[in-house]
């Protein structure tokens, strides 16, 4: 059996089951939309960072604009929630292909240049000047398209889409391209990859995976502020999440949502008042224990993670 | 070179500046299909640059470099792999955390355009690395990273080879079997350039060597006669040795 289906079968499928099984059977929703909105964030920081390098730190920005390009399309056009969400996901990979000069950069600068692109795009958001627009900083409500059902399936669909490219990646030349790319880029040059064209590739698709879930989670909350989902815990709980289970593969930034988020939201009811120590303490193990993730315990030992 | 071939590859007045550094002042050279040719002179004196501009790493600042006769300077590397030009690097630079297999395998499928590409199996036995051939790059001794930096440019098919200082830090075994190799692929038509210090080796595999000194040429022709040149053993050597 080719790796491709093995991974399908073993990984994606029962993932989407579990999933789109778990609303019948516990009450809170809102808990299992975030699951799957940090599932398909933390797959598009993979795409990004695990196979390119790029470090997203202003990866939110492509989910706000997403958000607000969905409540654009619902507000002034009256669009139906599914064209609103593939705006969405258009609005993400335009962002993406506006801030490509960044990829000239790389490490730190990228990230830092990146987190102040997220920012600008805030404050345009959520300029007082462009409130016939998009409402400023007053936020919107978008009750016309509300229903959160509808939104869950849809954000189900856009993370099996999401793993389904990063199974693609882990088992196609364009994927061991990519990551050539981010081992050496001249020497990926004289193996006949076009460095720019690849790079650009994966940047876009990790901005609209972005951008789809931006478009969704605004369908799902309906109303919401810029601060909301422009907020710099989305970039960190992405990376945090992706780099806990190990970029580059595709299970990796599974187990890092599903353990990480897990303990998150275990905290959260349980012992709050711990609540940013325990998390703290977690994220510092990881960087100085185990700083290739999660599945490192397994590759370490030689054994193959896919 | 007999005079009826045409040269594959020729540079003609080639500048290349760092800055205020010229690294290559007006270099002209040629190379012909199936010959072995050395690019010999003291450090800094511009063969890697050569080689850099020649592979489409550097874009040049003056002259001209021609490769199957129509103009190259300046063309992205990765298309000129696609025409049939490859290298290796004076440091290995394979992509580290892939295994050697997946290394060569990028170079199979984005190396060349059309034709059936050299079998991997086949290629990693031929230059002893089917032993690691699963194991990360990262794992291998240097000997073995410069053969997989080899294998990774001879699966792009190059009619022109650019091997920077392959031979240092080879033992005497790795030498001799790796100078067969060479003029094997040259005895097959490859056009190879080999920029060395090993003056053991060069003597060994090349058909014709150009001396470099400060980015020009000084001398063209057999290093046994270069050896013979009074300009070289000064750049070499220093004044007082010439004659």
């Amino acid at each position: 059996m080719p790796n491709a289906i093995k991974h399908v079968l073993f990984i994606l499928v029962p993932l989407i089951a579990v999933f789109a099984v778990l609303p019948g059977l516990y009450q809170n929703h809102l808990l299992l939309f975030n699951f799957v909105t940090f599932l398909i964030l933390a797959q598009g920081v993979n795409i990004i960072y695990g196979f390119t390098g790029y470090l997203p730190f202003g990866y939110v920005g492509f989910f706000g604009a997403g958000a607000y390009g969905f409540a654009v399309l619902v507000m002034h056009y009256q669009s139906p929630a599914l064209v609103a969400v593939l705006a969405a996901g258009l609005v993400g990979v335009l962002l993406g292909l506006l801030l490509t000069p960044l990829l000239r950069l790389s490490g730190a600068y990228f990230a830092i240049a990146n987190l102040a692109a997220s920012l600008a795009v805030l404050h345009l958001v959520a300029n007082p000047a462009l409130e016939g627009i998009t409402k400023g900083p007053y936020g919107v409500s978008l009750t016309g398209t509300f229903n959160p059902s509808h939104a869950y399936d849809a954000a189900l669909v856009v993370l099996t889409l999401t793993v389904g490219g990063v199974v693609f990646l882990k088992n196609s030349s364009f994927g061991l391209a990519l990551q050539a790319v981010r081992e050496d880029s001249v020497s990926a040059s004289m193996a006949g990859v076009n460095v720019v064209k690849m790079r650009i590739a994966a940047w876009l698709a990790s901005a609209l995976v972005a951008g789809l879930a931006g478009g969704i989670y605004a369908w799902y909350v309906s109303v919401f502020y810029p601060d909301n989902v422009f907020s710099g815990e989305f970039s960190i709980f992405a990376i945090v999440f992706a780099l806990f289970g190990g970029v580059a593969t595709i299970s990796g930034p599974i187990i890092g949502v599903l353990i990480l988020y897990g303990v998150y939201n275990l905290i959260g009811f349980t012992t709050p008042q711990y609540f940013q120590l325990i998390y703290g303490l977690l994220i510092m193990g990881l960087v100085l224990f185990l700083p290739a993730g999660l599945v490192s315990l397994a590759t370490r030992r030689g054994w193959h993670v896919p | 070179m007999s005079p009826d071939t045409k040269p594959i590859l020729s540079v003609d007045k080639l500048v290349k500046r760092f800055g205020g550094f010229v690294a290559l002042d007006g270099l002209s050279f040629h190379a012909a299909p199936g010959e072995v040719l050395g690019l010999v002179g003291p450090n800094g004196s511009g063969k890697t640059t050569a080689i850099n501009v020649i592979s489409g790493l550097y874009a040049p600042d003056g002259g001209e470099v021609a490769f199957d006769g129509e103009p190259i300077g300046g063309i992205a590397s990765h298309k000129l792999v696609h025409r049939g030009i490859n290298r290796t690097f004076q440091v290995p630079k394979p992509f580290m955390s892939l295994t050697v297999r997946e290394n060569v395998r990028v170079a199979l499928a984005y190396g060349h355009i059309g034709g059936t590409p050299p079998a991997l199996d086949a290629l990693l036995d031929e230059y002893r690395l089917d032993a690691v051939a699963d194991r990360p790059a990262a794992d291998l001794n240097s000997a073995q990273q410069k053969m997989l930096d080899l294998v990774r440019a001879l699966a792009t098919r190059p009619r022109l080879l650019l091997l920077d200082e392959l031979a240092a830090g080879l033992n005497p075994a790795e030498l001799h079997w790796i100078a067969e190799r060479i003029k094997q692929l040259a005895a097959g038509g490859m056009s190879i350039i080999v920029v060395e210090h090993l003056m053991g080796f060069i003597e060994h595999i090349t058909d014709r060597v150009i001396v470099l000194n400060a980015g020009r040429e000084i001398f063209e022709g057999k290093l046994a006669a270069a050896v013979k040149e009074p300009q070289v053993i000064e750049v070499f050597l220093g004044g007082e040795h010439a004659a």
